[in-house]
């Protein structure tokens, strides 16, 4: 017998799908099996079905209208407190990262430092945006003409398959920015950091102005932002199919498809003249990124008035 | 009703349309025949008169003018903006000068109103030119990054309802930003965009920047899926438009669709009675209601309803429906015989799922193709008349009680392309157009466009946006 203390078994996590602002597993009762880069056991993910696709389609649609109704400085308060959670939960996304692809320590955490930087510079997009793209039009006539920016509706993101976290938030941040509702398919090898990041989501607040709320209140409250960013893992082809010929998706980021599936899927897309965000070659997600990912999912409304004309006889209608 | 006020003919002259007995398809800066020697006739919707037998482009010639664009493409796309910007303002300067002759033409080979090519189509061609020209060497001002490229070889295709204006949406944004163009316009309404073909020869355009290939769906279908094809724009029917999307899905070709529509124009109690009337016929019977934009269906508030219609019904029986070149002609032919059969059928369909057809006392001429101004009232959302785009002159009327009401039936359809709203309350149309799911909206006002504007639908009207700044990014590699 030995008289030394036998080394503490860990207490696994058991990963869970994130729809609606609640975490159920998927109603097909499946997992798979998930692996690190080496081979290892890590987990058992959701293996969800077409029926948990329809489900978050539901929630996000449920959610679009409050969503796209915040106000664009609320709807940065929010993003900013997601990258708050974040940092607060820096040291187990660096693991997660480290471990689906393999990564040193410095270089998934050099990751996972992008990543949180990128969410507070989406943050700060939400009340610009509007400002770059839209704008007054000088039409030639007695009429006050104003372009805005409206967010599409409800976009399923089929995040990138080698960036399992910074490359998620690269994509999903710019579409909840803008005030779509997401349902996002996460990296099919590497799903554990998209579900960890569904638990931070749900920790943010994604209703009350004030972020300065203590975790405690932020956690009481986590199941208001139910259904702005869905999270579903499993076999890519096989959630996004029903996704991109649902009627009630209005775009689709086909940034995680291969080639012969980003056809397919584009082609099940026109059905309902979904706007499509074909997959763009990434050579480093940590680059800068543009305004396109904002504007992929943006629609324009002009709207005309007549201006009318003090003092002349008559109404200017 | 008794027309208020006999008016003597005042008909425009003819003469001053000079129309050939044929035409060739314009590649590479000349007029050719059709590899196949197929021709089609145009006719005069009014008269059904033909005038004039063009040919007709099919696969072969497709791919010819797809090359010839090609060729043209380093040239033109390496000049400096400011040498295209010429070219483009010599463009719009010629089209100010045979605007005349444009009207006359297009009025003939369209059956629109004199009244309506002459003040509305013509003056925004040239002022689209005139606005695109500007953009040629300033797109490094546009919000696209400091040296945006353009895309390469646009293919076009546009419809029969405005065919000089479709041209000019979808030529101008593409010449100022350095593509070359293959354009076919609609098989009923070639005429025009062969006269603008002679238009770029009088301006020196390069050979190949512009190739017009006039022909049927299946020529259309060919140049969509021409493989040097770069860009692909068109405006019409959303059950083409998808067809179309599943033909470039998987492809690296650009595209942006210009669909259908059902728009709602929203009159709520508060209204300028009046005003509102002209709006609404304005919004349905402008171009015989061939507008994808029209505000086809009419919701009005319950409490003013009586009031609107009678007011409505007492306005459609002073217009003037007849010869289309009469300069007080309000309501000329509708386009072609099969447009004609699909509004026939379309309200025999709404009488026989049981709304209420009313149109004004109106003789129609014995020849051409001629469509009474038709109100349907007792509508309901679930009548096909409530939800399919007649593109005719019908208008479906149904009522609301609240805003709230009026927002969810508005956005009740698969189109979203606009909506008009009419009150006096700043605060109402405001909100009322936040909600709205349309990418324009008129309030108290209806069916205005500008080349500064962007113009295009949510939904199944498509995606999008032409005219203004946001035209710029359909035809950039951005």
């Amino acid at each position: 017998m030995s008289d030394r203390t036998p080394e503490r078994l860990t207490v696994f996590k058991t990963y869970k799908l994130y729809v609606g602002g609640k975490f159920p597993r998927s109603e097909s009762g499946r997992v798979y099996e998930v692996t690190d880069s080496k081979g290892n056991w890590l987990a058992n993910a959701p293996l969800s079905s077409r029926k948990d696709a329809r489900d978050a389609v539901v929630a996000a649609r449920k959610a679009f209208g409050g969503w796209s109704g915040a106000t664009a400085y609320n709807r940065g308060q929010v993003l900013y407190r997601v990258a708050e959670m974040l940092e607060g939960r820096r040291e187990q996304f660096v693991r997660e990262v480290a471990e689906a692809e393999g990564l040193s320590k410095a270089k998934a955490a050099a990751q996972v430092d992008a990543a949180i930087d990128r969410w507070v510079w989406y943050a700060g997009w939400t009340d610009k945006i509007a400002q770059v793209v839209g704008g007054g039009n000088p039409v030639a006539g007695p009429f006050f003409n104003l372009s805005s920016p409206e967010p599409t509706g409800v976009v399923a993101v089929l995040a990138p398959q080698k960036s399992s976290f910074l490359g998620l938030v690269s994509v999903l941040a710019p579409v909840i920015a803008t005030g779509n509702t997401a349902v996002v398919i996460a990296d099919e090898r590497a799903p554990l950091p998209a579900l960890s990041l569904a638990e931070v989501l749900a920790t943010s607040d994604v209703r009350a102005p004030l972020p300065a709320l203590s975790l405690a209140e932020v956690l009481a409250t986590s199941d208001v932002p139910g259904g702005v960013v869905n999270v579903l893992s499993g076999r890519t082809a096989e959630i996004a199919a029903p996704l991109a010929a649902h009627q009630d998706v209005n775009a689709i980021d086909l940034a995680g498809a291969d080639e012969a599936l980003a056809k397919e899927l584009e082609i099940a897309a026109a059905d309902n003249l979904k706007r499509v965000l074909r997959p763009q070659p990434v050579d480093d997600w940590s680059a800068t990124p543009g305004t396109d990912r904002m504007t992929a999912f943006l629609e324009t409304k002009t709207v005309w008035h007549p201006t009318g004309s003090l003092g002349a006889s008559g109404s200017s209608y | 009703m008794a027309s208020a006020f006999e008016y003597a003919p005042a008909p425009e002259s003819r003469a001053i349309a000079d129309i050939a007995p044929s035409y060739g398809l314009f590649i590479d800066g000349e007029f050719t025949d059709a590899a196949d020697g197929k021709v089609f006739k145009t006719l005069s919707p009014s008269t059904e008169e033909v005038l004039s037998e063009v040919a007709r482009a099919g696969a072969e010639d497709v791919d010819r003018a797809v090359k010839a664009a090609r060729r043209a493409f380093a040239k033109w796309s390496a000049l400096p903006g400011s040498e295209r910007a010429k070219y483009l303002f010599r463009i719009a300067r010629i089209i100010q000068e045979r605007s005349r002759e444009l009207a006359v033409l297009e009025t003939l080979d369209n059956g629109k109103p004199i009244k309506e090519t002459r003040d509305a189509d013509l003056p925004l061609v040239a002022a689209h030119f005139f606005y695109y020209a500007g953009w040629a060497d300033k797109l490094g001002h546009a919000g696209f990054g400091a040296d945006p490229r353009p895309l390469g070889v646009a293919g076009q295709v546009i419809p029969w309802n405005f065919p000089l204006l479709m041209l000019a949406w979808k030529i101008a944004p593409a010449l100022a930003t350095g593509n070359t163009v293959v354009l076919k316009p609609a098989e009923t309404t070639p005429l025009s965009a062969l006269f603008f073909a002679d238009i770029c020869r009088q301006a020196g355009l390069p050979n190949g920047v512009v190739n017009i290939l006039p022909g049927y769906g299946d020529a259309g279908a060919a140049l969509v899926a021409h493989p040097d094809v770069n860009k692909v724009a068109f405006t019409g029917s959303t059950a083409v438009g998808k067809e179309i999307a599943r033909t470039v899905a998987g492809t690296r070709k650009k595209l942006t669709l210009e669909l259908g529509g059902k728009g709602a124009n929203i009159v709520f109690d508060d209204a300028p009675i009046d005003q509102a009337v002209e709006g609404i016929v304005t919004g349905i019977f402008f171009n015989q209601g061939q507008v994808c934009c029209a505000g086809s269906r009419l919701l009005v508030q319950e409490s003013v309803q009586e009031e609107l219609l009678d007011s409505l019904k007492r306005r459609l029986s002073t217009l003037r429906l007849g010869d289309p070149l009469d300069k007080n002609t309000d309501i000329g032919a509708i386009n072609s015989a099969e447009q004609l059969a699909r509004i026939t059928a379309l309200a025999e369909r709404g009488e026989a799922e049981g709304a209420e057809r009313w149109s004004p006392a109106c003789e129609l001429p014995s020849s051409g193709y001629w469509f009474a101004p038709t109100l349907f009232t007792g509508v309901t959302q679930a009548h096909t008349v409530a939800r399919e785009e007649i593109f005719g002159p019908v208008l479906s009327v149904l009522t609301f009680r609240t805003p709230d009401e009026a927002v969810a039936k508005a956005n009740n359809t698969q189109y979203g392309l606009s909506a008009g709203i009419w009150t006096e309350k700043g605060s109402r149309i405001l909100a009322v157009a936040n909600k709205l799911r349309a990418g324009v909206i008129w309030s108290n006002t209806f069916n205005k466009f500008d080349p500064t504007s962007p113009f295009g639908g949510y939904k199944e009207s498509g995606f999008g946006r032409e005219g203004g700044r946001h035209g710029l990014e359909a035809y950039l590699d951005v």
